[in-house]
């Protein structure tokens, strides 16, 4: 039984990856980003997201390595702290309380005791480096006021400031110049691009700055797509070079650990190596998919990573070989095909990269994979008209998926094209099986397939400003040899030349309302014969859907001046209308609730009702500011139990909603915290054992523990250790092999550790394990294995002594301490 | 991360007939030779054995020719009357004959006179085989009866008259020297036995039969009349399915060399292939005549068909040897491809496969590299304009998609713009092509306005593109005119009031093409 809170909107995954440069670890094991209020901790081999840091109040803004100790790492928010975290256990060591607003992060392994934050003090577009001294304290929180200011008018993002050759200075940029502050001198040399004031180069201001680490270098972009590297030997003098490749705006530099090679990135989405600061020796890694908005290298020096514009991390090997991607869901593009389920995935679908669609799991907050729909080559450039994916369908339970894309660059140059693909179960994808050149004269306004359970053939209806709707069906087209199928029109339908705007089949697929304009036409869908008209001079219809299960009969419109209406399709005849300026209009496919929402210009509001009465069931007010673009219900897996009737409607399937900042949000009762519990507590489990030939030995035997742990959580009874926290097997683990005792010796112990203690209910699933013999002998074993149980405990004892006799001092303590442990930790969760 | 995508070549709907195996193999035939001969073609029959020289049955004279020979290397005319078909023997040395008269006349094919002569039929002989020994032959006549006759000693041997109507076609068994079927305008066929003295199967077909022909294997039997029919003969003669994809009578059959496909000759002047699994026609000539006869050489190498106005078309399979005389580059030896491929696989060893080389075309290479003109230049040369002009149209639209289309287009000498023009004269009025290229032309007039004049050809070239423009403006206004009366017509033609249910009309395309030059 779910506890009834009050629902609450919950932003629900999707968050942004590229906000910052993400940090690797010392072992380049593990890659951090900052990720909304959290930082997600990822593994650089399996792309797995390994712990989320939650703590924060407010947007992570930076992110950086403890110098002192690489297993801890730095983080800070607009929330005005700063907190040290332990990343392998993702546990929160310390919270430094700053008191400001913190925009950016930055360690130096030479100022030991201090960090560097950008702030902003007076006015909201002066940012400032200072130097916050963090004092040494054992508390959990503490007040670190003590700022010394290091530079002022600076850039805010943390891309414009860079620590060079190890921690002498540091370099800003802002517009033309280039300030360098010397910690050690306390001076502040500034460099003016000379041609700055000239009209003609107005475009070379600094973007990026990054510091060579080991020599007086800095390499600084700037929006021509020059990089130039600035050699200086004194306050005065100076020189530099340009490098020029990018023909956009460079958008981030780094320098290679040694500092042989120089990392270069922008809008055309290639990755430049210039190795000896040359213009000649450069090597390129291109078609990364999206604008390069942050590069970052790793401190041991194997591994690259640049973060894209399409929320995509990227990690990349020292001789330019992409090795794992990490993509959340892509965001920076406007969504056409509005929000869709794949019925056999679950997943939600919209548009993702340029000309593809994304298949997104809403569980695991992770990309599952992209379907290139329009298959041609991305030219990453400013102001080009691209081919746009706008429409999209799922029908068939999944097995069909319609696709429209069209390119229009001036009024009466319009390419259209409409593609289906069908679902090959042999490879596990979508494949194209028609393609359809100017399927209509005009835009295609919608696109619906006939989902009803007993259609023979599969039917899709488009309709388009041209005036005309198209019924599409899948014919066969096999001949001697081979076997094919294929789509042709069967019928065109038009009403008077009106644009059709929406179109929409009933639940059982015998009828089909297709819109145009004002009015509302009811077909039948066997003879393709109009069998009436609605029109309500309500302006233009909007949204149209029918009602399902009980309320069939009923169907809804939702119109441009804000009236959403209610016909009777029995009496053919207004059962009710209402006034709502009705923005999305979704049925659930579970039910026969229906959700609205509303714009006002205050935010947005959702009603959930029923068709065949005008009350609704439930009203949100204000559950956005901004305007909701698209909506879209998801049936659960497990169904909820809200005995409220105000919560009811989200018992089967679970609304979501996307806004116009395209953030993704749901109607949640649950804190976010308990949501994502579960997921990261297993994947630190599956961490702690490396995998070994024990492993496989050791992980059958967790999972029939794991099982167990979660009936013990349920009926709170004796708890079981985990396999790991045993002692002997530990100790077997871990000891190097070289003081460990005889195998023969440790044997028993080992072998007697992995068998269940007495109180555990479910001592017969080991005899089970170990032989399979008949089951008139089960009780017999189940005796033995009782016996075998008080032989255990006593030998245990007499043998764990012996060790300790012939061990040395150390694995004594060690043994001692692990049989200390508590394991009251379990009864926590 | 993810490779190059090359241009996506639009692709559009061939019309008629679908390029299949079937059609690249029938049609895989040189231009027919023409032969006249004295009257109806009523029979043509190959020698099963080398050199595959054939007998073609005309009026009173029986005609061999050699395989390439297009006069007869022999002939036979010592009949009174109409001969009917001359048959081979299985070793291709003897020849039989039926004709007007009734009798049935057996040659030698290095001799003139006739060895044996069979009198017995008092009506036109029309049908004669071979029996599987090589020793007997069966003749069917106009007087309802079937003959078998003995060949050493010229007796008959036995006579079936079940049939109550004409004999007109036949054949023996190719397995069993005692089976053999007839068909009559009786509406039946007949199986004999000539072990027994009556028929061992009938089969009712429906129409009079004109031609009937026996599975090698013995186990279908396929009769035609005004339909063609197989007939299951292992399930006693069960009809197994019916063809009646000819719009006249059927007169002839005939197996390919593989026996994959069946061939009918109907008086409609057309040969149909048919599939012998799925029995769908799959391919299909077309004579200048009714087709009376019909027969193909060993290997198909030859498909001759005899006509009703005496003509007999001889076509010869096109010999594939021609490629061979190009002189080839050499390639690498077939060992170098397998190189290192039938390794195995040592206990340590790490398999890493070399990623497969995706092959690019040319102009694909260019594009990658952003050598738009490069890539434009190779699209305009004249092979690949007249060949594939749709290769050529989508180099221009990925163009333009990339927005550099005007820089691709800009700076070409008066040779290279005329190459230009030239595609678009040629192609603009293509209703496929015409979207993309009248951009392009747009764009051209714009580059090359300010040096008009200065070079004549291109002026010409100008000028002839304007004409056409003109020309297919013109056109255009008039489609829109017959489409309007259309639209009236229907509008008076229909019932129903209120929609305007439009059934795929096709209304050319209406866009309104405006070039000013």
């Amino acid at each position: 039984m779910v506890e009834e809170e009050n629902i609450r909107v919950v932003r629900c995954g999707g968050s942004e990856l590229n906000f910052r440069r993400a940090v690797f670890s010392a072992d380049s094991k593990y890659i951090f980003c900052v990720s909304g209020d959290f930082v997600k901790v990822y593994s650089t081999v399996t792309e797995e997201c390994v712990h989320i840091l939650h703590g924060h109040r407010n947007l992570v803004t930076g992110i950086q390595l403890n110098p002192n100790n690489h297993l801890q790492l730095y983080s800070c928010s607009l929330d005005g702290t700063i907190k040290l975290w332990d990343y392998i256990d993702g546990i929160l060591i310390k919270t430094f309380i700053v008191g400001c607003k913190l925009h950016a992060l930055f360690t130096l392994a030479q100022a030991e005791d201090s960090v560097f934050v950008i702030v902003n003090k007076e006015k909201p577009d002066i940012f400032q480096l200072v130097s916050v001294k963090l004092p040494k304290s054992s508390s959990q929180e503490v007040e670190a006021k003590e700022l010394s200011f290091v530079l002022d008018y600076i850039n805010q993002s943390p891309k414009c400031i860079a620590f060079g050759n190890e921690g002498v200075y540091v370099a800003a940029v802002r517009e033309f110049y280039l300030s360098v502050y010397f910690f050690k001198k306390k001076t502040t040399s500034r460099f003016t691009l000379s041609s700055s004031r000239n009209k003609k180069h107005a475009k070379n201001n600094f973007t990026c700055v990054a510091c060579h680490p080991t020599e007086d270098c800095i390499a600084s972009g700037h929006m021509d797509g020059k990089i130039r590297l600035w050699n200086f030997y004194d306050d005065k003098k100076y020189t530099y070079t340009c490098l020029h490749w990018h023909h956009d705006m460079v958008m981030d530099l780094a320098f290679s650990v040694t500092g042989t090679s120089l990392l270069s990135g922008g809008r055309e989405s290639v990755l430049v190596e210039w190795r000896d600061a040359t213009e000649k020796n450069k090597e390129f890694l291109p078609r990364l998919g999206a604008t390069i908005e942050h590069i970052s290298v790793s401190p041991a020096g194997d591994l690259f990573c640049t973060s894209h514009s399409d929320n995509k991390i990227i990690i990349i090997h020292r001789n330019l070989e992409a090795s794992a991607v990490i993509q959340g869901l892509v965001k920076d593009r406007s969504i056409f095909t509005g929000l869709m389920i794949d019925p056999r995935t679950k997943a939600l679908v919209l548009n993702g990269k340029p000309g593809h669609l994304q298949f997104y799991s809403l569980q695991s907050d992770k990309q599952l994979y992209n379907l290139d729909i329009i298959q041609q080559e991305y030219i990453n450039d400013y102001g080009l008209i691209q081919i746009e994916l706008t429409k999209a369908a799922f029908g068939c339970f999944g097995n069909w998926l319609a696709t429209v894309e069209q390119r229009q660059e001036k009024e009466t140059e319009l390419e259209l094209q409409m593609k289906l693909w069908m679902y090959n179960k042999k490879t596990q994808g979508f494949i194209l099986n028609t393609k359809i050149n100017m399927p209509h004269e005009d835009c295609i306004t919608a696109l619906c397939f006939c989902n009803a359970e007993k259609s023979e053939q599969p039917t899709l209806v488009t309709a388009s400003k041209d005036g005309y709707f198209k019924v599409w069906i899948l014919t066969d087209d096999s001949d001697i040899y081979k076997k094919a199928v294929g789509w042709t029109c069967d019928f065109v339908g038009s009403y008077h030349k009106y644009q059709a705007t929406n179109c929409c089949f009933s639940e059982d697929g015998s009828l089909l309302a297709v819109s145009f304009e004002e009015i509302v036409t009811i077909w039948d869908s066997v003879t393709w014969e109009l069998k009436c008209t609605f029109c309500q001079r309500a302006g233009k219809i909007r949204h149209l859907c029918f009602g399902r299960l009980t309320c069939s009969k009923y169907l809804l419109g939702a119109t441009e001046n804000g009236i959403l209406c209610c016909w009777n399709l029995l009496s053919c005849a207004l059962e009710w209308n209402a006034k709502l300026n009705v923005r999305v209009m979704e049925p659930d496919p579970n039910s026969e609730n229906i959700a609205a929402i509303s714009q006002s210009s205050v935010g947005s509001d959702l009603f959930v009702f029923k068709p065949s009465e005008p009350r609704p069931l439930y009203i949100q007010k204000g559950i956005s500011r901004e305007k909701v673009q698209w909506g879209v219900f998801v049936p659960r897996d497990v169904p909820e139990s809200f005995t409220s009737e105000a919560y009811q409607w989200l018992n089967r399937s679970q609304f979501y909603f996307l806004t116009k900042s395209q953030s993704l949000l749901t109607f949640s009762t649950k804190s976010p915290e308990e949501k994502l519990t579960p997921t990261s507590k297993q994947l630190l489990a599956e961490e702690s054992l490396p995998t070994t030939p024990f492993y496989f030995i050791l992980g059958k035997h967790r999972q029939q523990q794991d099982e167990k742990l979660n009936e013990t959580l349920e009926n709170e009874l004796v708890q079981l250790p985990l396999t790991e926290n045993i002692p002997a097997i530990s100790e077997l683990l871990h000891t190097p092999a070289h003081v460990l005792p005889s195998a023969a010796f440790l044997c028993s112990m080992f072998v007697n550790s992995l068998l269940l203690s007495k109180e555990t209910k479910s001592a017969k699933e080991i005899p089970e394990d170990v032989d399979m013999e008949e089951e008139k002998e089960s009780e017999d074993s189940d005796e033995e294995n009782d016996f075998t149980e008080k032989v255990q405990d006593t030998s245990n004892t007499g043998l764990g002594e012996d060790i300790i006799h012939q061990l040395s001092k150390s694995e004594e303590k060690e043994l001692r301490k692990f049989r200390k442990i508590d394991y009251s930790w379990i009864a926590a969760l | 991360m993810a490779g190059y995508k090359p241009v996506a070549i639009q692709t559009y709907p061939i019309l008629g007939e679908k390029i299949t195996q079937d059609t690249l193999y029938w049609n895989n035939y040189k231009t027919p030779v023409q032969i006249k001969e004295f009257g109806a073609v009523s029979k043509v029959d190959f020698s099963p054995q080398p050199p595959y020289n054939y007998a073609v049955t005309a009026s009173s004279r029986i005609h061999i020719y050699g395989r390439y020979s297009q006069e007869p290397i022999k002939t036979f005319s010592r009949f009174k009357d109409t001969a009917y078909c001359a048959t081979f023997r299985q070793d291709g040395r003897l020849l039989v004959a039926g004709s007007e008269d009734g009798g049935v006349q057996l040659f030698d094919i290095s001799g003139r006179a006739p060895l044996r002569q069979f009198e017995g039929h008092t009506k036109a002989v029309h049908t004669v085989d071979f029996t599987a020994d090589k020793y007997h032959v069966v003749s069917g006549a106009d007087d309802y009866t079937v003959k078998l006759w003995d060949i050493p000693n010229s007796k008959e041997i036995l006579t079936f008259k079940e049939h109550s109507d004409y004999v007109r076609c036949g054949c023996a068994s190719k397995l069993n020297p005692d089976l053999f079927i007839t068909g009559s305008y009786d509406h039946t066929v007949k199986m004999f036995d000539a072990r027994t003295s009556e028929s061992v199967l009938s089969v009712e077909h429906g129409q009079p039969v004109e031609s009937v022909l026996l599975f090698p294997s013995g186990g279908l039997l396929v009769s035609a009349g005004r339909y063609v029919k197989v007939w299951d003969m292992l399930k006693g003669g069960q009809l197994l399915v019916s063809l009646k994809n000819h719009h006249k009578t059927v007169t002839c059959l005939c197996l390919s060399s593989s026996g994959q496909r069946l061939l009918s000759g109907s008086l409609d002047r057309k040969v149909k292939v048919y599939s012998t699994t799925s029995y769908k026609v799959v391919h299909s000539f077309d004579y200048a005549a009714s087709i009376l006869s019909l027969a193909l050489a060993h290997e198909d190498e030859t498909i001759v068909v005899g006509m009703t106005n005496g003509i007999l078309s001889v076509k010869h399979r096109k010999s594939e040897a021609k490629k061979e005389s190009l002189p080839r580059r050499r390639r690498p030896a077939y060992r170098t491809f397998i190189k290192g491929k039938n390794y195995m696989k040592q206990r340590d060893d790490i398999l890493i496969n070399r990623p497969a080389k995706k092959h690019l075309e040319l102009y694909d290479r260019d594009l990658k590299h952003f050598r738009i003109s490069k890539a434009l230049d190779r699209v305009l040369d004249p092979t690949c304009t007249i060949k594939t002009p749709e290769i050529t149209v989508s180099i221009i639209k990925e163009l333009n998609r990339r927005g550099v289309l005007a820089n691709a287009l800009a700076g070409r000498d008066e040779k290279e713009i005329s190459h230009v023009l030239n595609f678009l004269i040629r192609n603009l009025s293509q209703p496929r092509f015409a979207p993309v290229l009248i951009n392009a032309a747009e764009i051209i007039i714009d580059i090359y306005l300010p040096v008009i004049g200065q070079s004549p050809v291109v002026d010409k070239k100008f000028l002839l593109l304007q004409g056409l423009v003109e020309k297919e403006i013109d056109y255009q206004r008039e489609l829109l005119e017959t489409l309007g009366m259309m639209d009236m017509l229907f509008a008076t033609m229909r019932r129903k009031e209120g929609t305007s249910v439009l059934e795929h009309t096709s209304d050319g395309f209406p866009e309104n093409k405006k070039i000013e030059s």
